[in-house]
């Protein structure tokens, strides 16, 4: 019997199929046209055509947050690959698995300077879980099998699988073999917690009189919040999510006491300072949730909880480290607490919930809305909630806008609130939502997004035209780059460079020019009215552009070098 | 302080370029790095010389550790261990008396003359690096040092511990 032969390119698409792969996000050129030719001769994986790389990554790392899938990225070589570069460093920041099939030169023109060569596998090389360089037939299921693994597992990221074009072409063919099943001598990470490390951790958590679980997009990642609620209920104490874990614990559950960090709620950062017990589960104390580092919590035992043992003792010191799944490690907890019979000191809990009730009494998370006044883009997050029923898929870009969706939008399930939270990747918004849309077209996705990031890959409405995708985009539009015009307002006495607009397009006649629909709101007592008619317009895109208050600023916001809960609450008023 | 760490990895082409990108990206000290294939072909095994306090230590360890290349690392510095290190130096030797000298310390210190030109000398010599610091100064008061390469350090635990898979 002879063994049929296959294609490198043939070999890429059945390897991805292998791999149960639905959906590619890409963008054609030279090197990998021997790839596009294999697509267009099957039909078990959809080629979904963007308008821009950095697009493809967005759209897949978006399909990823939401379904848990890795998202597959194709681009050509040299500037097809570079354009993936701010996509990938996203997927990275926040850890979201993703594979990035790159193409490449020929392999003997690699190190020429050849026509649309850039060694993307160095350019990655910071913002990658891992990498692979191709230079065999042979080697393309292998590299394609591991990438999924290596990247899915441990702590998720982003791998980049080089593809030179004389592997792919069709004067070069071998029998393809795929190992699904991976091992990998060198990659080992750990699941569960050890249990010495968990036998301290529940003897602390006994005795703490003011424990505060402080939890992260780790929850989020590895589908724990089922365990997290059950885990939290155990416990009767406070939760405060990071921005990256919003909706690991329902926004609503009564022991939620909102996000931390720089613009997180009063009560969220008051509890983390006054706690004796810190219990971090897949969080990594980053500087927008820390403030200065050296004032931070001097007084809390910390039992932190990582798959990634380098995320801990990294900035701030772990007294109780544990590495391991954070839904594996939870189980292990429960099991602990159990055993030794654990309940908490009421009369201790019910102190510290009482201090916890003073600071929520104070209403940080809150705004002044003038019904003369123009809208606020506070009221406008509200609104959506309200016509949504907090049941919608919130993707947004990065700036203000981002803050007041985390706010205002109370999540009551994970993988709702889709943000590039580590990164900050303006552009973000668009393409994430077009990736949820084509996973749950029943759904309702919304980009809330700014005058400034939709700018950054408005050109992919004209994806959304083609795929059929009519996700809501609401733009808060303040005229301005507001979060940069915040901080020169807080910081920069009040100099306003460069953080205007001062010719932004009719986005209603952008929207209508790429085929869709486009709404305008300017003023209040038409926003719920035209929102809701947005939403009603099922099978198309509608772009709500919302004029709102230009001069707004997002509050509270935590002082520069303060500690965690040194805020302002409003202009002129700290906590 | 100064840190010396052993690390076992798969041999394979980019593995060297990851650590040493992990180290500049992360602003991570090496004083000197050597690698090459083990016994088994399909190993590297490098040492690495850095600085940094324990904080950071814990920070290179867990982050080359990390890499998925990367089988095993481990701090040698503070158990018992051996460290060596190549020297080889090519010094003036014009005179008698620069000839005799640079024979004479190389014999203290137990080098191997393993070249000679008309008017130079090659040395070679092994030993930590503090032992090739002090020849280097002997030869300096003695002759004009030409040129000299020196390996960095390759360090290995002592008795029965040992780094493999
Ligand atoms: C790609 C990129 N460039 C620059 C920035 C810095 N940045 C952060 S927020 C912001 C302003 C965003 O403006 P807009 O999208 O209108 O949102 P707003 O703050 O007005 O709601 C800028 C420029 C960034 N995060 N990402
Ligand atoms: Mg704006």
């Amino acid at each position: 019997m002879t063994t049929e032969l296959f294609t490198g390119a043939e070999m890429v698409v059945k390897s991805l199929s292998a791999l149960k792969v639905k959906y590619i996000f890409g963008y054609p050129g030279g090197s990998v046209l021997d790839i596009y030719d294999a697509i267009f001769q099957q039909d078990e994986i959809e080629h979904i055509l963007v308008r821009h790389e950095q697009a493809a990554t967005h759209m897949a790392d978006g399909y990823t947050r939401a379904t848990g899938e890795v998202g597959v990225v194709l681009a050509t070589s040299g500037p097809g690959a570079t354009n993936c570069v701010t996509g990938i460093a996203t997927a990275y920041m926040d850890s979201i698995p993703m594979v990035v099939l790159a193409g490449q030169v020929a392999t003997s023109l690699i190190g020429n300077d050849a026509f649309q060569e850039t060694d993307i596998v160095g350019c990655t090389r910071p913002i990658i879980k891992h990498s692979f360089s191709c230079r065999t037939l042979a080697d393309i299921p292998d590299a394609i099998s591991k990438a999924f693994y290596i990247a899915s597992t441990g702590r998720p990221g982003p791998v980049v699988v080089e593809l030179p074009k004389d592997i792919l072409i069709p004067q070069n063919k071998g029998p393809f073999n795929i190992e699904t099943d991976i091992k990998i001598r060198s990659y080992n990470p750990n699941i569960k917690g050890h249990s010495k490390q968990i036998k301290k951790a529940a003897q602390t958590i006994s005795n703490a009189k003011r424990l505060v679980v402080y939890s992260g997009g780790g929850i989020v990642l590895s589908d724990a919040s089922e365990l997290l609620t059950k885990l939290v209920e155990t416990l009767k104490a406070p939760i405060t999510n990071t921005l990256m874990g919003l909706g690991g614990i329902s926004g609503t559950h009564k022991q939620f006491i909102g996000m931390l960090g720089m613009h997180g709620s009063l009560e969220a950062n008051k509890s983390m300072a006054n706690a004796d017990v810190i219990l971090a589960l897949g969080a990594r104390f980053d500087d927008r949730v820390t403030n200065n580092v050296e004032k931070f919590c001097p007084n809390a035992t910390i039992i932190h909880v990582d798959i990634d043992p380098t995320s801990i003792s990294k900035t701030i010191n772990a007294h109780i480290p544990i590495v391991g799944l954070v839904d594996v490690v939870m189980q292990q907890l429960l099991d602990e607490l159990s055993d030794i019979n654990f309940s908490p000191d009421e009369a201790e809990l019910s102190q510290w919930w009482q201090q916890i009730n003073l600071w929520r009494n104070v209403k940080s998370i809150s705004y002044d809305q003038d019904v003369n006044e123009k809208i606020k883009p506070q009221r406008v997050v509200e609104a959506l909630y309200k016509i949504t029923q907090g049941d919608a898929y919130v993707c947004s870009d990065v700036g203000q806008h981002q803050m007041f969706a985390a706010q205002y939008y109370p999540f009551a399930k994970p993988r709702r609130w889709i943000n590039s939270g580590g990164a900050g990747t303006m552009g973000f918004g668009l393409p994430a939502a077009m990736g949820v849309k084509l996973a749950f077209p029943d759904k309702h996705v919304i980009c809330i997004t700014g005058d400034g990031s939709i700018q950054m890959n408005i050109q992919e409405l004209s994806t959304c035209k083609q795929y059929n995708l009519p996700v809501v985009i609401v733009t808060l539009n303040n005229r301005s780059l507001g979060m940069v015009r915040q901080w020169q307002d807080m910081v920069y006495g009040g100099r306003h460079s460069s953080s205007y607009m001062e010719s932004l397009p009719d986005f209603v006649k952008v929207a209508e020019a790429y085929g869709h629909v486009g709404i305008q709101i300017d003023n209040l007592d038409e926003l719920e009215e035209k929102l809701t008619q947005a939403f009603n317009i099922k099978d198309r895109l509608v772009f709500v552009d919302v004029m709102v208050d230009e001069k707004e600023h997002v509050y509270p916001m935590q002082i520069r070098t303060g500690a965690v809960d040194e805020m302002w609450l409003k202009k002129g008023v700290k906590s | 302080m100064r840190r010396i760490l052993a690390i076992l990895m798969e041999n394979e082409p980019g593995s060297l370029s990851r650590i040493v990108g992990l180290f500049s990206q992360r602003a991570f000290n090496i004083e000197s790095l050597t690698v090459a294939p083990t016994d088994d072909n399909s190993l590297s095994r490098m040492t690495i010389a850095t600085k940094g306090d324990d904080k950071v230590l814990e920070q290179i360890v867990k982050q080359v550790n990390k890499l998925i290349d990367v089988i095993k690392i481990t701090d040698i510095t503070d158990r018992k261990h051996i460290e060596r290190e190549l020297l080889l130096v090519k010094v003036a030797a014009m005179s008698d008396k620069s000839r005799t000298e640079v024979t004479r310390i190389t014999d203290i210190f137990r080098g191997n003359i393993i070249d000679i030109g008309k008017q130079v000398y090659t040395v070679q010599l092994t030993g930590d690096a503090e032992k090739l610091n002090a020849f280097i100064n002997a030869l300096q008061n003695e002759t004009e040092i030409i040129e000299s390469a020196r390996s960095g350090c390759v360090g290995m635990a002592r008795g029965d511990q040992a780094l493999r898979i």
